[in-house]
């Protein structure tokens, strides 16, 4: 296992490389620049602004200069927000993005299992359909509807939440985590029905039941731990995709996290701030699906013997 | 374990709202904590660099320039003493002695002098800070001269550049023509003889091209620095409290202008602190190192979050001052704004979902719709074939109905435009008149020499992704199609890439919006002259420059006006823009916040500013 996770992180470090590379002329082959405003600049002061960020130097020039920065560890300025670094902003929108990304998940693992190890074993009931029914729905109903409809419900008409913020004022947290994490159970609560499902029908659960073992010992002992495998290994794309795409939740909540930042460096054309951001979020998609796929050969006896 | 289940979000969400709910609007009242939504993220709070409307809500509470906003409508002049407590002005208009408040402070306690506007005003002023709005200070003598000033030397690196790669043209020409000359005579073939001198033809071209980049390197290197000193600059401290100001024209104009931030003071030792006079990146703007002259000092500023100004107890003036704090919400999402409003999260929100302005309008108290100094207006490329004929664009203007536009599109209070310039602002009466009159808007069609047999191509309305930019151009669309009966075609993009196109003239018609920096029609009919980089149109009209250049000559403001009117009718006879209608600024405000009037430019100074319940 140590083997292949050094193989995947020594492979990771060409990937960003890449990554670094190709969103770098990604970016100065889109129109428009940082410094195109509404109220155009006269070509005197574009020049000096050029000069302060180094672009009037050769794209190749640029390139070398950021890529021997980024080996450093030097993401350099950003454009949007003169006199702040880009590895300061991430460092603001960070641990946000996380602490709402850890709420969303444990929300989401524990309606989304608990919902589909139930519907599981109690097949073709209503406690089957239910949970299903909804949790398709969950699917369905984008984050952005669903964010301003649980705002409508509990932040303006019953008014017991704050609407917006995040740690500004008390409970301001639960409806952003809610709202993110109830697409992701609705994932998992499908997943762990069908992993159950599988499982529940082998015959080392029928072994387990003739061993006369109770059946609350069958579901949490035996069947859980094969029947989670595809939640498990779900659960790294979803932690990134989560971080990455928290961006809706958080501009619909008026939270401070990273996601924002990373839209927004976009549309700014702020290219330090869309490089940094992408390279970190890519590092963050390798760094959680390597772990997923550890924690699911680590759970599968059977890869485990492989390996 | 499914009512564990069922009770999960339930619980979670009862746990949380045990505590009374206070909103913050509530609790401000009694803490006089202003709540303002700011709509972005602000750049930053450097005066000198930033451009923007969320940065001006900020900065107007942390700096003070010399004069100040008026909060009242009714006033004629639309700023009032700020910093500067009075001034004089020569009879030419053009000389400005100001005189400082000896009680006016830094918010560390230290005294605001005269001096220190000279430096700040150096500071906007020199290059290589790369700052966007040194042209406000272009009125003064000698200001534009030092800030754009080339050094010619500026080229020797280039030239230097240029001689290296020459030399690296001659370097194998030479080897070869040493290899060939040393060669024993017996041996040369005609073919190396012919090789020789047509080596040695190339060496002599090459030579001669040195020798002029040499001989410009000497010239160049010869010369003096000649780049103006700052004294030459129109701006003088006389003594501490005193400042002089010696402008270029009598603009009558100047003293709304010194209410715009770029014009305001920084702390000179503060910016040196950290960082030169050029530096855009120095951390004088965090909190803790923040000094400036304002009634309120930077408190706190979470990135994307909120910032929070509290009470500054060294401004002059603090014991007007009645707010304690006010907290600035970067919302860019109107919706969120809205909802934060109405959850009493906000006291004033930046905007309005113009979607929900025609139901506000019938229903909700909250709802302000006040004048603003904004036009918006359609560009039209005038260097392309087809709209380069006057007459194309007098009919494209003649076909829109501009009523219907606000009544049935816009639909929050905005006006129908005829002129560029918003009448009204500081008495500016323009008598343009643009007709609603598709019968002579199709002649001047026909005149142009489109028919049937000759249809009209295909035209395209460029605008920036925007649902409401969208449907007047829908509008638009339709009425072009109906009454003149051309195929029109919409193209939405990008902001960055909106704005690429229209600056490189990559458009036929496209959506624009002019907001006025000063309260004078200069700032609008400026923009159309030849060489503004704003004009972005094409269109140069000598008469029409001269005639708003000769009017900035002149002190007498309703001469200048009269000159200014003709301008205006040269530009809507020309048409190389089509107005369509004058922004109003619609947004949301408690009725707790008292002292706050309706302002042109939106720019409210917050010492007038308080919270009570009737």
């Amino acid at each position: 296992m140590l083997a292949i996770f050094i193989k995947r992180i020594l492979f990771a470090i060409p990937v960003l490389l890449a990554v670094a590379s190709i969103t770098f002329f990604l970016i100065k082959m889109a129109p428009g620049g940082p410094f195109d405003a509404d109220r155009a600049v006269s070509p005197q002061v574009l020049k000096n602004l050029n000069e302060a960020y180094n672009l009037d130097a050769s794209n190749w020039e640029q390139y070398i200069d950021y890529m021997s920065g980024l080996l450093q560890g030097d993401l350099g300025p950003s454009f949007r927000f003169p006199g702040r670094s880009v590895t300061e902003m991430i460092g603001t929108g960070l641990p946000v993005t996380f602490e709402l990304a850890f709420y969303a998940i444990l929300i989401a693992l524990f309606m989304g299992v608990l919902s589909g190890v139930l519907a599981a074993l109690k097949r073709n009931t209503y406690l089957d359909f239910i949970p299903m029914a909804i949790a398709m729905i969950g699917i369905c109903v984008p984050t952005f509807l669903m964010g301003p409809l649980l705002v409508l419900i509990f932040g303006i008409n019953l008014e017991i939440l704050p609407v917006s913020g995040w740690g500004q004022l008390p409970g301001d947290k639960i409806l952003p985590s809610l709202t993110l994490g109830f697409a992701y159970a609705a994932y998992i609560a499908r997943l762990s029905r069908g992993g159950m499902l599988e499982v529940l029908n082998q015959d080392f659960i029928r072994t387990a039941r003739a061993k006369g073992l109770t059946e609350r010992m069958i579901v949490i002992k035996h069947a859980m731990q094969g029947g989670l495998i595809p939640v498990v290994s779900f659960l790294g794309p979803a932690i990134a995709g989560l971080l990455a795409g928290s961006f809706v939740v958080e501009t619909i909540f008026q939270i401070p996290g990273l996601g924002r930042f990373y839209v927004e460096a976009a549309f700014n054309r702020d290219y330090t701030m869309i490089l940094g951001t992408t390279i970190f979020f890519s590092a963050m998609i390798v760094f959680f699906n390597l772990m997923s796929d550890l924690a699911a050969l680590w759970l599968n006896p059977r890869s485990r013997d492989v390996s | 374990m499914n009512k564990i289940l069922s009770v999960f979000p339930i619980t979670l969400i009862f746990l949380f709202s045990c505590s009374e709910n206070i909103t913050p609007v509530d609790a401000g009242l009694e803490k006089q904590i202003y709540h303002h939504g700011n709509g972005s993220e602000p750049q930053g709070i450097d005066p000198h660099i930033v451009t923007g409307v969320p940065e001006h809500h900020i900065l107007i509470s942390l700096c003070e320039g010399l004069t100040i906003p008026n909060p009242d409508p009714n006033d004629e002049n639309g700023y009032m003493a700020g910093t500067a407590e009075s001034w004089s002005i020569s009879e030419d208009g053009k000389e400005y002695i100001f005189k400082i408040n000896e009680n006016a402070k830094w918010s560390n306690g230290d005294p605001v002098t005269a001096a220190d506007f000279v430096w700040s005003w150096k500071r906007i002023l020199t290059p290589s800070l790369g700052s966007q709005y040194p042209d406000m200070l272009y009125y003064l003598e000698g200001a534009m001269e030092y800030h754009t000033y080339i050094d010619p030397k500026d080229e020797l690196p280039e030239l230097r550049q240029l001689a290296e790669k020459q030399y690296g043209l001659q370097k194998p020409l030479l080897d070869d023509l040493y290899e060939l000359k040393n060669k024993e005579i017996r041996l040369l073939t005609t073919l190396d003889v012919e090789r020789i001198q047509d080596l040695e033809k190339r060496l002599s071209s090459i030579q001669a091209v040195l020798n002029d980049i040499q001989a410009e390197i000497n010239y160049l290197s010869m010369l003096k620095d000649e780049r103006p000193s700052f004294d030459t600059v129109g701006v003088k401290a006389i003594d501490t409290h005193t400042l002089k100001v010696n402008l270029k024209n009598p603009t009558p104009f100047f003293l709304g202008l010194l209410s715009h931030y770029s014009t305001w003071p920084v702390h000179k030792e503060t910016v040196l602190k950290f960082g030169d006079i050029d530096d855009r990146n120095g951390e004088w703007t965090r909190p803790g190192n923040f000094v400036c002259n304002g009634p309120f000092q930077l408190k706190s500023w979470e990135l994307n979050n909120k910032i929070i100004v509290e009470k500054n107890p060294h401004y002059y003036d603090a014991s007007m001052v009645r707010l304690n704090e006010i907290h600035y919400y970067p919302v860019s999402n109107v919706m969120t704004e809205d909802r934060m409003f109405r959850a009493g999260q906000l006291h004033l929100t930046s905007t309005l979902p113009s979607q929900k302005c025609p139901i506000y309008i019938e229903e909700n108290p909250n709802l302000r719709i006040d004048p603003y100094m904004g036009t918006y207006f359609y560009r039209i490329n005038t260097e392309n074939e087809t709209l380069s004929d006057v007459r194309v664009r007098k009919a494209l203007a003649y076909s829109i109905d501009r009523k219907l536009l606000v009544d049935k599109v816009t639909k929050c209070g905005q006006i129908p435009a005829y002129s560029f310039t918003p009448p009204g602002t500081n008495g500016y009466q323009p008598n343009t008149e643009i007709p609603f009159d598709p019968i002579l808007a199709k002649s001047l069609l026909q005149e142009a020499g489109y028919s049937e047999t000759n249809p009209f191509p295909k035209l395209e309305i460029l605008f920036n992704t925007n649902e409401d930019h969208r449907k007047l151009a829908l509008a638009v669309q339709q009425m072009w199609q109906v009454n003149l009966g051309i195929e029109v075609e919409l193209v939405n993009q990008d902001w960055k890439v909106y704005l690429n196109r229209e600056m490189i003239g990559d458009f036929q018609i496209s959506r624009a919006g002019w907001i006025g920096d000063y309260e004078d029609p200069n700032t609008f009919l400026d923009l159309m002259r030849p060489n503004r980089g704003n004009n972005k149109t094409g269109w140069e009209d000598m008469e029409y420059d001269a005639l708003v250049e000769k009017a900035n000559t002149i002190n007498n403001q309703s001469e200048r006006y009269d000159l200014l009117y003709k301008a205006e009718e040269i530009l809507i006879e020309n048409m190389p823009i089509i107005p369509l209608y004058t922004y109003v600024r619609a947004y949301q405000l408690s009725s707790d916040v008292k002292g706050f009037s309706p302002h042109i430019l939106d720019h409210h100074h917050p010492k007038f500013i308080y919270l009570e319940r009737d």
